[in-house]
């Protein structure tokens, strides 16, 4: 900074100053204050509360409990590998698990390229991420920024389509371009902007659509009829349609590999109870098919504000239900040939973890097995040890099945990829 | 805690020259103290304290704010300091000076400058006389919305959540009209979902009441 100008400096700000400090003389500027001004340092003079709460707000009369159930925050800067809880993880007997990348902060949705390239997407931040082989070492090439919450990615021959809050994004010929990626081109938009649940979930359908996630604008409330649902949508954005109505906020969905049924989580209201509702796990039988949303949770009671003069038996009931505010979000089901067979064509569920809860839960994978009809035979966990001591050390995002049938599990809490793997499996592409 | 250099120097005179601040005041405020922190170090020699004397010349070196819409930032959780300063680094949120403020720098300076503010005292509450009409439609409305919730009984935040309690009465009209309109982005949707069915004037008696409270 040249000296010079320093007495000029002076100046301008004094000059400047004066009718601005003279402003901020200027108080309040309430009128009409009360005859007899009170003492300041005596307390506010108390004044009995409204009894009524807004729609979806708790009844909870202890605020020290309620404190408890404040809103967990992701960490804003990705964690180093030696600060991951790789160590305390536990899984069944075969399966290890290591980590795959690390320093990718808000790490959500995964996706593999044809060429075999895992993209990882953002929901409080901007980017999307490719994990790249830098001499030997893997990490996190942003290849799109700027984006508004970024969560929802689908691949589809050389394409890597993004979900933003209002967009559908699409990257051409990504794969073959990651030093220097394409401008996203916007394919569709036809979207409400919300803050509530306004990231989306995406994938590509057995029918080349994509299929995604726009959901309830709010923790409970009727939505508006192009919210809580999940769409599909043709690749080029020129037609779309309702594929499951009376969707809260899906943030996961796969195919079944052999019946090609869609099923999908979906996550129960907030503030209701310590125990419900709990997350669902639904199976889409027929195109349009509602939910119960927000009329009905888990298929089998009514909203105490939204319910009255419904029925459960008019919905769709869930196929399983995956515990109270767990945060059941991204599921796959498992057709690689790494695992043990038991595992064929078994959804992996990647809960989350509850907030809104004293006790927490989830914060781990779940396997649920189907029967052959499609129907639930068993739930049972597949991967803890993210929540220890009633903390997340990490909150599972989304899982992917890699060619070579390992599993990566994204964390948007520590911003790290984990793989499982089963046997003496060597992690690929090393 | 880590010098950042001439990278510091670089950012002060970017922000200095910018020209681009929202508000008059706050540049006037900027322009008086960049001038006092670099006529006063040598040249290249600028660091992450002088880099924060020039955040505090507008926020207040005591915690406590002078300037019209410029938060007090005395008190406020580390956590909750450190996600807007990334989200400031990252453009998540548009406010100029402090996106160019904040601009390159690392993971470990954000912090250092959280840490360093989150131990600033909290600001002094807003004196004069108080409008009791006022005081009660507030008290309602936080009874109604559950803000106690996560901003705590006495308003004075925690983790992720920011301190009401004795902030700048027109910085928190702001900060709620901002959140409610969706031009202010949060690092969660807690913010607007809350604000969505609160009227604007509704916001005002809010933030009249907060700014009054220890």
């Amino acid at each position: 900074m040249g000296s010079k100008l320093m007495p000029f400096i002076f100046l301008i700000a004094i000059a400047l100053s004066l009718p601005v400090f003279a402003q901020q003389e200027k108080p309040g500027a309430q009128p009409a204050a009360p005859a007899a001004p009170p003492d300041p340092s005596k307390p506010m003079p108390s004044l009995q509360p409204q009894p009524t709460t807004v729609p979806g707000r708790p009844d909870i009369p202890n605020a020290e409990v309620a404190q408890q159930l404040r809103n967990v925050a992701p960490l804003p800067f990705g964690a180093p590998p030696d600060k991951l809880p790789t160590a305390q993880l536990k899984l069944p007997k075969g399966f290890k698990v290591e980590v795959y990348a690390s320093g990718i902060p808000n790490a959500r949705s995964l996706r593999v390229g044809d060429k075999g390239t895992v993209f990882v997407s953002n929901r409080v931040l901007d980017k999307v991420y490719a994990i790249v082989d830098k001499n030997g070492k893997r990490e996190a090439k942003v290849i799109a920024s700027g984006l508004d919450r970024p969560n929802g990615l689908a691949f589809h021959k050389g394409a890597l389509y993004i979900a933003e809050a209002t967009k559908i994004l699409k990257l051409e010929n990504i794969e073959d371009n990651l030093e220097n990626p394409p401008k996203p081109v916007a394919v569709y938009s036809d979207f409400l902007n919300h803050q509530s649940h306004g990231w989306k979930f995406m994938a590509l359908g057995p029918d080349n659509k994509l299929y995604v996630n726009v959901g309830s604008p709010c923790n409970i409330c009727e939505p508006p009829a192009t919210n809580g649902q999940i769409r599909r949508i043709s690749l080029d954005g020129g037609s779309a349609d309702v594929v499951a109505r009376g969707v809260r906020n899906s943030v996961g969905f796969d195919w079944h590999p052999v019946t090609k049924e869609l099923y999908f989580t979906d996550n129960g209201r907030d503030w209701l109870s310590e125990d419900l509702p709990e997350d669902e796990l639904n199976r889409v039988t027929k195109i349009g098919q509602h939910f119960g949303f927000p009329y009905c949770h888990q298929g089998n009671f009514t909203d105490r504000e939204l319910g009255w003069g419904r029925s459960c038996d008019e919905f769709e009931k869930p196929v399983a239900l995956l515990g109270p505010h767990s945060a059941a979000l991204g599921m796959r089901f498992y057709t690689g040939k790494m695992f043990p067979s038991q595992y064929q064509n078994a959804i992996f569920v990647a809960r989350h973890g509850s907030w809104n809860r004293t006790k927490k839960i989830g914060g781990d994978v779940v396997v649920v097995k189907l029967n052959k009809d499609g129907s639930v035979k068993s739930q049972e966990p597949f991967l803890t040890g993210f929540l220890q001591n009633n903390e997340y050390s990490g909150r599972p995002v989304d899982v992917q099945v890699m060619k070579d049938g390992s599993l990566l599990l994204s964390d948007d809490h520590a911003g790290a990829v984990y793989r499982v793997s089963y046997g003496n499996a060597k992690v690929a592409g090393r | 805690m880590s010098g950042a250099g001439p990278e510091a120097e670089r950012r002060l005179r970017l922000f200095f020259y910018s020209g681009g601040g929202p508000r008059t005041q706050s540049l006037v405020a900027l322009i008086v103290v960049a001038a006092l922190v670099l006529s006063a170090a040598p040249a290249g020699a600028a660091t992450l304290q002088d880099l924060l004397t020039v955040c505090l010349g507008c926020h207040g070196a005591k915690g406590q704010s002078a300037i019209p819409e410029v938060p007090s930032l005395g008190g406020q959780p580390a956590f909750y300091l450190t996600i807007q300063l990334m989200m400031f680094r990252e453009r998540l949120r548009a406010v100029e000076p402090m996106n160019q403020m904040l601009r390159g720098l690392g993971d470990d300076d954000l912090r250092a400058m959280a840490d360093h503010i989150a131990k600033l005292p909290p600001p002094e509450p807003a004196a004069g006389p108080v409008d009791p009409a006022r005081v009660e439609r507030a008290r309602a409305l936080i009874e109604q919305n559950r803000c106690n919730f996560c901003h705590n009984r006495n308003y004075s935040g925690a983790e992720n959540v920011p301190r009401l309690a004795g902030q700048r009465e027109d910085y928190l009209a702001k900060a709620l009209s901002e959140y409610k309109n969706n031009t202010r982005r949060g690092y969660d949707a807690s913010m607007a979902d809350v604000l969505y069915p609160v009227s604007d004037e509704q916001l005002t008696d809010l933030a009249y009441f907060l700014a009054r409270q220890r």
